[in-house]
């Protein structure tokens, strides 16, 4: 007897604490740990409605296993971008990795 | 309070004490390690959820793959082996408020939506979930295309994770 | 031809010379000097054709010979002009015409037409001779007037004016005859505009008789405002004269005297009387023809003739009739005591004339109209006999100045002359003949018969102030005659100038000679009857034919033997005396009448330099020019430029400068500039900053969209 909420309100939580890591993190690859917990948070969502909305409607797993595929692909060139960048400049830390600006 | 919300509240904490450690753990490692954990508690809330095909791919893709990619990541961009430094950066505490407000804009949000409320329907006995899915995956009138258009950005990514992280000497 | 075509073509041949001479034939001096005479003698040709027509006319008061034209229109009715002939008319017409004509003759000679041009001469100057090599001699002879042909066509504008004011029936066509002669005036007096002293002498000619103008404007525009014309026969009527002398002017006189005594200052300004005489001595500036045409023939004569004219308007009112016979004897005595002091040939003339011109104004006042009109043309006569004889005299003396070239010496002045009667005979006996007539020498002079008429009127209507006056005046005038004519002519030639003059050409003497008879016999027209012995051989023709212009007959006098003894007594004492103190005077030193407040005409030409000249010239030069036109107008003016540029500095330093270019234009870009520098730091390249910011955004859009019921 677990009302929709609970888990909407679960992944909403989630959903912030992995902005707050996002937005705090100094190390770069801190930061898409937090993403990654994002990406997580909205899985959870989608299987939740698939759940309790019509389970003969796979919609909402198919989604999910697009979102897999989304974040692995994601995670991939974002840590093969850091390790690139920390090459050239060595450092991780977010804000010294400031060339895009005027 | 019924067995099912016993068992959701306690992997619900679980997860977000996980994810919380994430995100404020110091020592970069010891954040992976973290995160595992939040994706384990993850895959069992997809298996409570009766997506059990999903939870088996949680752990397999997200821990066996992706965590394992952040550990080595953090492994090729330390200087040394101990972390220097504060791990949170300059505005943490705006982002904490932005977040926290975040949070409070969801749930005010989710007030006023009707069904809420609603309760899981049971699953219709014969239900084969993971057949269900292969079925949707591979239908031409259902998700081929997005599947296969999934396997071609992993291609994409793949190509080029390797290209950028290429180390020429 | 009628007589009234070939009246209105009397003025033509004057103002016709004008024309061709200024537009045409100012080059050629034969060709202008004989338009000119010729236009004078053609002009004298038609006075004497109509003089004679006149004549025979009975009742020529009555009828006189009248035509007129319509000319102005005014509102439903015409306002006519046109030409008159009654018997004042006629005989005015006979002397000014055989005057003018005279005058234009002897200008030939007077301007040494045929003589070289001279060494030194130019135009606006007098001449003063030329060298001519004779023999290997060098001779100084006269030279001819550079502006001859000039000297002909203002004297023909002249002659027009003249004939327009005689030949007039009414007062306005007058009066610009009137105005003419004063601008004639003003050119001939300043006609040697070279001399500082000329050009001063024509513009105080111009401006006195002007001030005189103004008030007979007045009265003539008064006149029209009470009768609704200025028609001579319409104003003269019964009801007209009525209506005028009994309706009330301002000071206590009728209408009729208040128009009369304004024409009558018109009459002091143009005929020199006092106060306004300042301007006749000075006017002997002018060239000697022009002296004997203003003041003898035309001008002066133009003044009484006017009030001759208007005589029955001004006979209704007792007070004008006295102020009238007051100035007319009060300046016969003044100018007499003036001209006995004088040394200039001309001066005296001028002044003699002044008081001669008194005596007619003077009878004028007593109502001896005929006496009045009398006199009129026998002074026209003998003096202008007298100025052209005194033009002959300088001639002469001008001739012995250049054969010593002695430059210094003055040919007008009397103590310079002496003996002259042995060297220019024919000037001496005319001259003689004039100055007789002047004195008033009995019988055979005209002056004789037209004073003692004055005299005689004087006295028989009881005005004994005026009697004695013009009595003493009488006397002084011989004897200031017979002064000037025994310095002049009689005894020794006092310098060698005098001792070479020499006699004039035919064309100066011929009419002296013709000017010299009718101061003759003229005085013969008009015996009264009453006089002892010749009374009644010879009718009185003047009284009854100029007398016949009024509408009644003046009275005839009855005989006095006072008046007659008196006259006598002045004309032959004056005579004597003259002679016997001059004839052995050879200096002015000897002269014991050179009395300084007499020589200086009793110093009005200063106390009207006082009065009126200076306060006039402080109020042109000081007042408006320098404090009003200078430092008001364009003060005002100048405040404009220096204002406007301090506008302009203010507006260009306090708002263009710091607001417009600075807060304005400098200070957007400075903004932008500073907001873009501020705005830059937005920019700061950290990814987590820009996401931070794009969340912010997006939760406050929300939240907008949400409060305003666009989210649920």
């Amino acid at each position: 007897m677990v009302p929709l909420s609970w888990y909407l309100i679960f992944a909403a939580a989630l959903f912030s604490i992995g902005l707050f890591g996002v937005l705090s993190r100094r190390n770069a690859v801190a930061i898409l740990l937090g993403i990654e917990l994002m990406l997580n948070s909205v899985n959870i969502n989608l299987v939740a409605f698939w759940r309790y909305g019509n389970t003969a409607n796979m919609m909402g797993q198919v989604f999910a296993i697009i979102v897999f595929a989304v974040a692995a692909a994601e995670v991939a060139v974002g840590l093969a971008l850091v390790i690139s960048v920390y090459r050239r400049r060595n450092t991780v830390v977010a804000d010294e990795i400031d060339m895009m600006k005027w | 309070m019924t067995g099912e919300q016993i068992t959701f509240l306690v992997v619900a904490l679980f997860t977000l004490g996980s994810g919380f450690m994430v995100v404020t753990t110091g020592n970069l490692v010891h954040a992976a390690l973290w995160l595992v954990s939040t994706l384990f508690g993850v895959a069992v809330t997809y298996a409570v959820l009766d997506a059990a095909f999903l939870a088996v791919v949680q752990v397999v893709v997200y821990i066996g793959a992706i965590a394992i990619l952040f550990i080595f990541a953090v492994m090729l961009t330390r200087k040394d082996m101990r972390d220097q430094g504060p791990q949170m950066n300059k505005n943490w505490w705006f982002g904490a408020l932005l977040s926290v407000s975040t949070f409070g804009g969801l749930y005010f949000l989710l007030q006023g939506w009707s069904g809420l409320s609603k309760t899981a329907a049971a699953i219709p006995s014969g239900f084969d979930a993971v057949a269900e899915l292969g079925n949707a995956l591979v239908s031409p009138t259902a998700y081929v295309l997005p599947f296969e258009v999934a396997s071609v950005l992993l291609v994409a990514a793949l190509v080029g994770a390797v290209y950028v992280a290429f180390n020429r000497k | 031809m009628t007589n009234e075509t070939l009246i209105w073509l009397i003025p033509l041949p004057p103002v016709l010379a004008f024309f061709l001479i200024v537009l045409l034939t100012n080059k050629s001096k034969a060709l202008s000097h004989t338009i000119g005479v010729g236009a004078a003698f053609l002009s004298w040709l038609g006075s004497m054709v109509v003089f004679v027509s006149a004549l025979g006319v009975e009742h020529l008061g009555e009828h006189p010979f009248e035509s007129s034209i319509n000319w102005l229109p005014t509102g439903n009715t015409w306002f006519r002009i046109g030409v008159l002939i009654d018997p004042l008319g006629a005989a005015v017409l006979f002397f000014v015409s055989i005057t003018i004509f005279m005058i234009f003759l002897y200008s030939v000679g007077y301007h040494n037409f045929g003589q070289p041009a001279g060494d030194h001469d130019r135009a606006g100057l007098p001449p003063h001779g030329a060298t001519i090599e004779d023999h290997r001699h060098k001779h100084a002879v006269p030279s001819v007037e550079p502006m001859y042909s000039r000297f002909f066509a203002f004297l023909g504008l002249f002659a027009f004016g003249m004939y327009v004011l005689v030949v007039s029936d009414n007062l306005l066509t007058m009066f610009v005859g009137w105005e003419i002669m004063g601008l004639c005036s003003y050119l001939l007096i300043g006609f040697w505009y070279g001399k500082e002293s000329a050009r001063n002498a024509a513009i105080k000619a111009f401006m006195t008789t002007r001030i005189g103008d103004v008030f007979m404007l007045l009265g003539i525009a008064f006149l029209y405002s009470a009768t609704g014309t200025l028609n001579f026969r319409e104003i003269f009527t019964e009801e007209k004269l009525h209506m005028l002398v009994t309706t009330p002017s301002a000071f206590g006189f009728s209408a009729a005297g208040m128009i009369a005594l304004l024409l009558f200052i018109g009459t002091i300004g143009k005929s020199a009387q006092f106060p306004l005489h300042v301007w006749l001595p000075d006017a002997m500036e002018g060239p000697t023809p022009v002296s004997a045409m203003i003041h003898a023939a035309t001008m002066v004569s133009a003044g009484v003739y006017a009030v001759i004219r208007m005589f029955p308007l001004l006979s209704l009112d007792p007070k004008t009739m006295s102020i009238v016979a007051f100035i007319g004897a009060f300046t016969a005595l003044f100018a007499a005591t003036i001209a006995v002091a004088q040394n200039d040939i001309k001066r005296v003339l001028a002044y003699s004339t002044i008081s001669q011109l008194g005596f007619m104004i003077a009878a004028l006042g007593v109502g001896a109209y005929v006496a009045a009109a009398f006199h009129l043309i026998t002074h026209a006569f003998f003096k202008a006999l007298l100025f052209l004889g005194s033009g002959s005299v300088i001639h002469g003396m001008e001739h012995g100045v250049l054969h010593t070239g002695n430059h210094h010496v003055d040919p007008q002045d009397m103590f310079n002359m002496g003996g002259l009667k042995n060297k220019m005979p024919i000037t001496f006996w005319t001259f003689l003949i004039g100055g007789f007539a002047l004195s008033g020498f009995p019988i055979i002079t005209a002056g004789f018969w037209s004073k003692d008429e004055i005299l005689a009127d004087a006295f028989g209507h009881g005005h004994m102030a005026v009697f004695i006056t013009l009595a003493v005046a009488a006397f002084m005038t011989a004897f200031y005659t017979m002064r000037q004519i025994t310095l002049t002519f009689l005894g020794e030639p006092r310098t060698k100038e005098a001792e070479h003059a020499q006699e004039t050409p035919w064309t100066m003497t011929a009419p002296l000679v013709v000017l010299a008879f009718f101061a003759v016999t003229y005085g013969w027209v008009g015996i009264p009857e009453h006089f002892p012995l010749l009374g009644g051989l010879v009718p009185n023709w003047f009284h009854e034919f100029v007398g016949g212009t009024l509408a009644e007959h003046p009275e005839v006098l009855e005989f006095n033997i006072i008046p007659l003894l008196t006259s006598l007594f002045v004309a032959l004492g004056g005579l004597f005396f003259g002679w016997f103190v001059y004839r052995n005077v050879n200096s002015p030193g000897e002269d014991k009448l050179q009395i300084p407040v007499l020589k200086n005409k009793w110093y009005f030409d200063e106390a009207y330099d006082f009065l009126f000249v200076k306060p006039a010239t402080w109020v042109a030069e000081i007042l408006i020019y320098k404090w009003m036109d200078k430092g008001l107008i364009d003060g005002i003016l100048h405040i404009f430029g220096p204002a406007t540029q301090g506008l302009g500095s203010v507006i260009r330093n306090y708002i263009d400068l710091p607001v417009i270019n600075r807060f304005f234009g400098d200070g957007s870009a400075d903004v932008t500039y500073w907001f873009g520098g501020k705005l830059r730091a937005v920019q700061t390249g950290r990814v987590q900053q820009y996401l931070m910011f794009a969340l912010v955004t997006f939760v406050l859009i929300g939240a907008a969209l949400f409060f305003f019921r666009l989210l649920a």
